[in-house]
């Protein structure tokens, strides 16, 4: 039993402790995004235009890809039962408030985990085990302004342009397996997707993506920073960092879809 | 005046004390070796010299600040005044050798970019590096990273120079040259030079003083002559290079006679 509480205990210290730091993480990191800006320091400005390279635009394939098939499956799917009630032209709302609202900033951020998160990871563990973070330090360079800031910024921006992204292409490949099944034409299908579509859910979409963005980088970051011993400590972290993410993503877009829920209510 | 001074510095990890107790005072201007065996605390101490770690009790003042507590702006403003030479030269692998030492110069001054990189490859020249700005520290052997890492650590010509184990992994040709360069850092810009290494022969070359570490604790700190006549035990065991814990005769035989007199080496 003293086992029990024992581990009990310590497993909630450990839990306490990575969302202490991380919380400490995020408040530096928002306090440092300044210097990030164009009017703040030039070389942090550049850095963020090639983290938005590597974050956003290399991504662009991989997420359109994922959005096509998705939103093919989504469509067929949602045919099959709908076609029993006589409904078949609901699949256009179904398709597209179901990517706008939820499968575009969730299919976004897990893409970005799985692509960007386990880099950042990587790229600040092997700092850490090579002495370039102490390095920074001692040149007297703030390593969260230095290599966290940009990151975040680049995110910021990039994934909510993915997540619109991401949401397009979906919804076309929508609109292909309606082609085929009702011969709907391209203008009629986008005219309708516009009729099912509310400003709510393109908002509740991009704060999500914006939510999502911020778990990214900032848990992969701090696994990053948190390296201790060799390339197979950085291995680790790089596991950790997609798995903690990810986890964090999903409960944060259950704590965001049941706050638009609950306040669309009313 | 001091311009390091180290106060009873207590430094422990899990309970197991890795720093006893250590005072020191490093001049303006010298050369202070901290020489010792492996796990005798050198490295940590050189971390605390550097501010990248905080210890359970005591201080370390540099230029009059005591970087144990001071502010983080007030930490940087001493650590614009120092440069660090880590073992495995620590070069910003995305950047070029170029950047790497520019990176400072761009950051911490307001020179014009014309005169940092004449700087840099000044800098880049005396190391014999001039050839070299373009390429990536993975293009470069260890000497040559050794070397771009010291053109880094010199490039806001800072008061305090740091190096932590120069000649680690080096051939002893490209050793004795950074003997050389730090010997000659010192009197081309009257640097106050810390090196940490367990390398008697570069220890000697180049220490003003030395101060011998053993399990956390000065065993003796002096020039090089006072070192060299000390009769402390773990001093003469060092410098005599008289190796520790010897297993005794008896015991290796008990273990190999059994292998020895076994089937395998009867067969």
């Amino acid at each position: 039993m003293a086992n029990f509480v024992e581990n009990v205990g310590k497993s909630t210290l450990k839990h306490l402790d990575f969302i202490g730091g991380l919380t400490i993480a995020t408040w530096d990191t928002f306090r440092a995004l300044g210097k990030t800006l164009p009017t703040g320091n030039r070389y942090r400005w550049k850095a963020s235009i090639v983290q938005m390279l590597q974050i956003g635009v290399e991504a662009v394939p991989m997420v359109a890809l994922m959005a096509m098939c998705c939103g093919f499956i989504l469509a067929m799917q949602g045919a099959s039962e709908l076609r029993r009630y006589g409904a078949m032209s609901l699949t256009i709302d179904l398709v597209a408030i179901g990517f706008t609202r939820e499968i575009g900033p969730l299919l976004t951020a897990i893409a970005v985990c799985g692509r960007s998160g386990s880099a950042f990871s990587a790229e600040i563990g092997t700092m850490v085990v090579t002495q370039e973070i102490d390095t920074l330090k001692v040149m007297a360079f703030n390593p969260i302004e230095f290599v966290v800031a940009p990151k975040l910024l680049a995110a910021l921006i990039t994934v909510p342009c993915l997540t619109g992204v991401c949401n397009a292409c979906g919804i076309f490949a929508g609109w292909i397996f309606m082609f085929f099944s009702t011969h709907l034409g391209l203008k009629l299908y986008v005219h309708d997707v516009f009729e099912s579509l509310v400003l709510r859910d393109l908002v509740s979409g991009f704060i999500k993506s914006l939510a999502f963005a911020v778990i990214i980088v900032l848990v992969g970051c701090m696994e990053g920073f948190h390296v201790q011993g060799g390339p197979e400590a950085v291995g680790r972290s790089t596991t950790t960092a997609v798995v903690r993410s990810t986890f964090l993503v999903i409960v944060a877009d259950m704590v965001f879809t049941a706050i638009f829920y609950f306040t669309g209510k009313h | 005046m001091p311009i390091i001074s180290v106060r009873d510095l207590v430094v422990e990890y899990g309970g197991r004390r890795v720093l006893n107790g250590l005072s020191l005072d490093i001049e303006p201007g010298e050369i202070m070796v901290l020489l010792g065996g492996s796990g005798a605390g050198k490295t940590t101490l050189m971390r605390h010299l550097l501010g990248l770690e905080r210890p359970q009790s005591g201080s370390v003042i540099i230029k009059g600040v005591d970087i144990t507590r001071c502010s983080p702006a007030k930490l940087n403003r001493v650590r614009r005044s120092m440069g660090v030479s880590f073992q495995d030269a620590a070069l910003f692998n995305s950047l070029t050798v170029e950047d790497n030492v520019a990176l400072a110069l761009r950051e911490h001054t307001s020179l014009a970019p014309s005169i940092i990189q004449l700087d840099v490859w000044l800098k880049l020249a005396a190391l014999g590096l001039a050839d070299s700005g373009k390429l990536y520290p993975q293009e470069l052997s260890g000497g040559m990273r050794k070397r771009a890492s010291v053109a880094r650590a010199g490039a806001l010509d800072p008061e305090i120079l740091v190096f932590d184990e120069p000649s680690a992994g080096l051939d002893p040709i490209v050793a004795a040259g950074l003997d050389e360069l730090i010997l000659l850092m010192k009197q081309a810009f009257q640097m106050t030079i810390v090196v940490v290494t367990h390398e008697m022969a570069s220890a000697f070359t180049i220490a003003d003083r030395i101060a011998m570490l053993y399990q956390g604790t000065f065993l003796a700190v002096g020039t090089k002559d006072e070192i060299r006549a000390s009769q402390n035990p773990h001093v003469r065991q060092f410098l005599d290079r008289v190796p520790d814990n010897v297993t005794p005769a008896q015991v290796m035989e008990t273990y190999f006679g059994k292998y020895v007199r076994g089937p395998e080496v009867q067969r």
